[in-house]
């Protein structure tokens, strides 16, 4: 049988199974079956998508199971990447799922929410594989509903959870609206429903509007600023799987919407289209960073540094769709490989931070990093592992985000002279984007692991902390071994990247197959992440040994604490405190919001018995462009509640009313 | 295997010649200021009493402490090897400029988290201030690797410095001066030399480099002065490789790697005395003026894309 068939069927029988069995099992093995179920079926989705991604064809046609149009199923190589994206992330998730929601975890472990995992994992598998505009509109609602409810999981304890799940359920509706709409308009335009035959059919007469809703919907989805704001609270008040599911997989669900109809059905189109996209891409880079650098909260950290890479993401596709239209397919094949390559490598380093900060959050019960410190004594494993996350996510050599970062960098380089004055300016800038974001990411996560892992505790609560059940780190050191593989082999995806370009319509392979080395085709670069990453190791070691040879044995001694006793904890810099120069740097963008509250003495006015002193970074633009929206809507919902007044005669003066008006629309036709 | 030994050989040298550098500058610049000062070999005399001497760690850190020495001395050891100074190809296949920029910033990240491990006030006041210096200078690096690669068509420092040695006309366009003083600039702020930093200061509230090192003691603070002279010698043999390659070995033959040594040398000993004499000359900025200095230089790295676009 085919071998994405039989993949897919194992995922999703597997993921039923697991639904299944979460409602009937007892509360102490709901963990260990359903983590595995779980797994299973990413690991069985994975397997689909590496099959489809060399080659493989693979197709299903259900007529009879939705009423009027039927769900149609197919997986091709852009399908593929994506499915062997999720269902690794599923698998490392499964994992974790069995020591987080096991006995010692602290996660969730309640009926829905066990069962609406494997839900939320095989409609995620659903998305990719979906081939026409009813059964992708099914699975993406599916995808939405289930991960609402997962996020909406402990909304008893917490108001913020609650606050987030309005948002959440808000926003993404809306997205799906946006999204319904554009893909209706495309099907109605052309007269068919399934996907190959709007890719067949020649180019659509309201491309722009159809493209530009697709956009608002997918970009909404994959958390590009301004349409980002349920991303930060969605992924910091669930549970720490979930958000590691949403932050790896999902969002790149909006990525793989906005391929699928912006270069496969539309078939590519001017160049303003891919302008766009980069300008959202520039605007997620630039302000998720600078969010991310002055978050207290981990977790929200975690949220708005996954802005920020998909704005990268964004900015590489909107370059290749550019220089698709300016002729130059060697370059824009390597500009959308870049961007491909990035989802993968920010799904790797993702989970294994969010699967850290799940727990760090359980064993010390504050996601607050000002409260943390002093975890690396005593959680010396998570500690370690979250170290190499974060120095992939700073995009430091030799982590697999300097690789995609660099590649990047080589599509926006080697542009032909003459293409335009559009392309010869947003060029540089966008270089000038991808750098500083990149600094102010290192920045960033110095910040994240230096003041939330090292040092002294600054709280009783981190004083406590323990280390995880060993499914935790197991999980952990999974992600953390693919980063490693991503970072020291890339070009292994070279044949698969290679075949996505050419069914994109982009370009022919942008990356040549090698052991050792990231060659690039058609544009002149190379770099050996191997042979760095073995440099860098062989010269640590050899320094190492040499010192030791030279010199007495070492001593610990208490730091100089300037001659008045012994340092306290609350000496110590906390993550406002770091991120305090950088803050005042980009004041005018952040506009923080300072409060004084200095309380006089009874006695005197000149005596001062306490000075509270508040400081909150809100998200400006969430304040700027949705609160007057909801602030109207709140006031329209207040003036329409005097048309329910409570008179029978102004009611029945309604029903007569409409009843004209129906008689009236009906003679007038 | 003659490419191996002379990376090999590259390293050992530019180790050797990083203490000499440092001496240089601070002899010069004791000479200016009407001091005797001391002897040109002196670091290296202060580098074998301190590898003698018992390291001591602080009571509250971890292995993070331990670790960032070597990681910076690894870091430059391995940039130190690859990039092209004494011939005008980049050794053992391929430095590339971004991955320079990027060794260069994972050596200052180690220092950063170390500064954090002590648990003490100055070390967490030195990390951010650095940090913060690290994540504004980033933008101009790369901008101005973008200026320098453009023309050239790849961000390889050997087919940049090549490009450079075998047309000497190419390095006096418009887009290469202001790129290199953009670069310049940027230089000052990563070796953490006046006006960004003073490394000779003993205030620990006008520190940065220095408050985030101020817990090493014995062969620990051994190799992290060693590799801060080393990181100025990258940089300044970069500054001079890249801007004034002539001189660079062209070809394979043992004279002329030699020659190529001698010329880099005596390059980097001159912008060493230049920056010295430089730094008589100028006083140490409020840490909240580094940021406006550092958007100056990355207005020039923009100008100098614009112009090997424009003008190219």
């Amino acid at each position: 049988m085919n071998p994405i068939g039989s993949g897919l069927a194992l995922a999703f029988v597997l993921a039923g199974t697991a639904a299944f069995l979460a409602l009937m099992l007892p509360a102490g093995w709901r963990a260990r079956l359903v983590g595995p179920l779980t797994g299973a079926s990413g690991l069985g989705g994975a397997f689909a998508g590496g099959s489809a991604m060399s080659g493989a064809d693979w197709q299903l046609a259900l007529p009879q199971v939705l009423p009027l149009a039927g769900v149609e199923l197919a997986a091709d190589v852009l399908a593929g990447w994506f499915l062997l994206l999720i269902g690794v992330v599923t698998a490392v998730i499964g994992l974790y799922t069995i020591g987080y929601a096991g006995r010692d975890g602290g996660g969730p472990a309640s009926r829905p929410a066990m069962s609406l995992l494997p839900v939320f994992c095989g409609s995620m598998l659903l998305v990719p594989i979906a081939a026409s505009v009813s059964t992708f509109l099914l699975a993406w609602e599916l995808m939405a509903v289930a991960s609402l409810l997962l996020v909406l999981t402990r909304h008893r304890q917490h108001e913020s959870v609650r606050t987030a799940g309005i948002w959440y359920a808000a926003m993404t509706q809306a997205g799906f609206v946006t999204v319904l709409i554009g893909l209706w308009w495309l099907a109605a335009t052309v007269g068919t429903n399934s996907f190959d035959g709007l890719r067949s059919a020649e180019p659509a007469k309201h491309a722009t509007g159809i493209f530009l809703l697709c956009l608002i919907g997918f970009a909404s989805k994959a958390g590009a600023v301004p349409l980002h704001p349920w991303l930060p609270k969605a992924h910091a008040e669930a549970p720490s799987h979930v958000s590691a599911l949403m932050s790896a997989a999902m969002v790149k669900l909006g990525i793989y919407g906005l391929l699928r109809v912006g270069f496969d059905l539309l078939g590519g189109g001017p160049r303003w289209w891919w302008l766009v996209v980069a300008g959202l891409g520039v605007l997620s880079a630039l302000y998720g960073i600078v969010q991310a650098m002055v978050a207290n909260d981990l977790k929200r950290l975690l949220a708005f540094s996954t802005c920020e890479n998909v704005g990268l993401i964004l900015l590489g596709i909107g370059f290749a769709g550019m220089l698709v239209q300016s002729g130059q397919p060697a370059a824009a094949s390597v500009a959308v490989a870049a961007a491909l390559l990035h989802t993968a490598n920010h799904a790797g380093f993702k989970t294994l931070l969010f699967c850290g900060a799940g727990s760090v959050l359980h064993a010390t019960g504050t996601r607050d990093l000002d409260r943390l410190g002093g975890l690396s004594r005593r959680m010396p494993a998570t500690t370690a592992l979250v170290t190499f996350g974060a120095l992939a996510a700073a995009a430091l050599p030799p982590g697999n985000g300097f690789l995609s970062e660099w590649v990047l960098v080589q599509a926006l380089l080697h542009q032909a002279p003459g293409s335009g004055t559009v392309l010869t300016m947003a060029a540089p800038i966008g270089v000038a984007v991808i750098a500083l974001t990149a600094g102010i990411g290192v920045a960033t996560f110095v910040k994240a692991v230096g003041t939330g892992f090292l040092a002294r505790p600054r709280s009783a609560a981190a004083a406590q902390a323990h280390e995880s059940p060993p499914t935790m780190l197991a999980a952990m050191a999974v992600a953390a071994a693919l980063c490693a593989a991503l970072a020291l082999m890339p070009a292994v995806l070279a044949p698969a990247l290679g075949r996505l370009t050419e069914a994109l319509g982009i370009g022919a392979a942008p990356i040549n197959t090698s052991l050792t080395a990231l060659r690039l085709s058609g544009v002149t670069g190379a770099i050996r992440p191997l042979w760095i990453a073995l440099g860098l190791v062989a010269a640590i070691v050899v320094v190492g040994t040499a010192v030791r040879l030279a010199g007495a044995r070492r001593r610990r001694a208490i730091a100089w604490g300037c001659g008045d006793g012994p340092l306290t904890a609350r000496m110590e810099y906390t993550a406002t405190s770091y991120a305090e120069p950088l803050q005042r740097v980009f004041d005018d963008v952040l506009a923080p919001e300072r409060d004084v509250d200095v309380t006089h003495a009874e006695e005197s006015a000149y005596h001062l018995e306490a000075v509270t002193y508040r400081q909150r970074i809100p998200d400006r633009l969430e304040n700027r462009l949705y609160r007057p929206v909801i602030e109207l809507a709140h006031r329209v919902g207040l003036r329409a509640r005097d048309l329910a007044s409570g008179s029978i005669h102004r009611y029945l003066g309604y029903m007569l009313a409409a009843l004209v008006i129906v008689l009236v629309a009906g003679v007038a036709r | 295997m003659t490419a191996w030994i002379v990376a090999i050989g590259q390293m050992l040298l530019l180790a050797m010649l990083a203490p000499v550098v440092v001496g240089v500058t601070k002899a010069v610049r004791a000479r200016l200021e009407g001091r005797a000062g001391g002897r040109l070999g002196q670091p290296w005399r202060d580098l074998r009493k301190l590898l003698r001497k018992q390291p001591i760690s602080p009571a509250d850190s971890g292995g993070f402490f331990l670790a960032a020495p070597l990681v910076l001395m690894g870091t430059s050891l391995v940039i130190a090897a690859i990039a092209p100074y004494f011939t005008a190809t980049s050794l053992l296949g391929g430095a590339d400029l971004l991955v320079v920029v990027g060794l260069l910033l994972l050596g200052t990240a180690a220092l950063a988290l170390a500064g954090l491990d002590t648990g003490t006030a100055f070390g967490g006041m030195g990390s951010s201030r650095e940090m913060t210096i690290a994540a504004l200078v980033e933008p101009t690096l790369l901008l101005a690797v973008f200026a320098l690669s453009a023309p050239v068509g790849s961000t390889e420092l050997g087919a940049i410095v090549a490009a450079g040695a075998t047309d000497p006309a190419a390095v006096f366009t418009p887009a290469s001066l202001l790129a290199a003083a953009a670069l310049g600039i940027a230089t000052l702020a990563e070796t953490s030399r006046i006006p960004v930093d003073n490394p000779s200061t003993h205030l620990e509230l006008t520190m940065v480099h220095e408050a985030m090192i101020l817990e090493y003691a014995g062969r620990d603070l051994a190799l992290v002065e060693w590799a801060s002279a080393l990181r100025l010698t990258i940089l300044l043999g970069l500054l001079a490789n890249l801007f004034a390659p002539w001189g660079v070995a062209t070809n394979d033959g043992l004279m002329w790697v030699v020659l190529g040594a001698a010329v880099f040398a005596g390059k980097v000993l001159f912008l060493a005395a230049a920056l010295a004499t430089a730094e008589v000359f100028a006083a140490k900025l409020r840490l909240f003026r580094v940021p406006e200095l550092l958007a100056g230089s990355f207005a020039l790295a923009l100008l100098a894309v614009l112009a090997s676009y424009v003008l190219a």
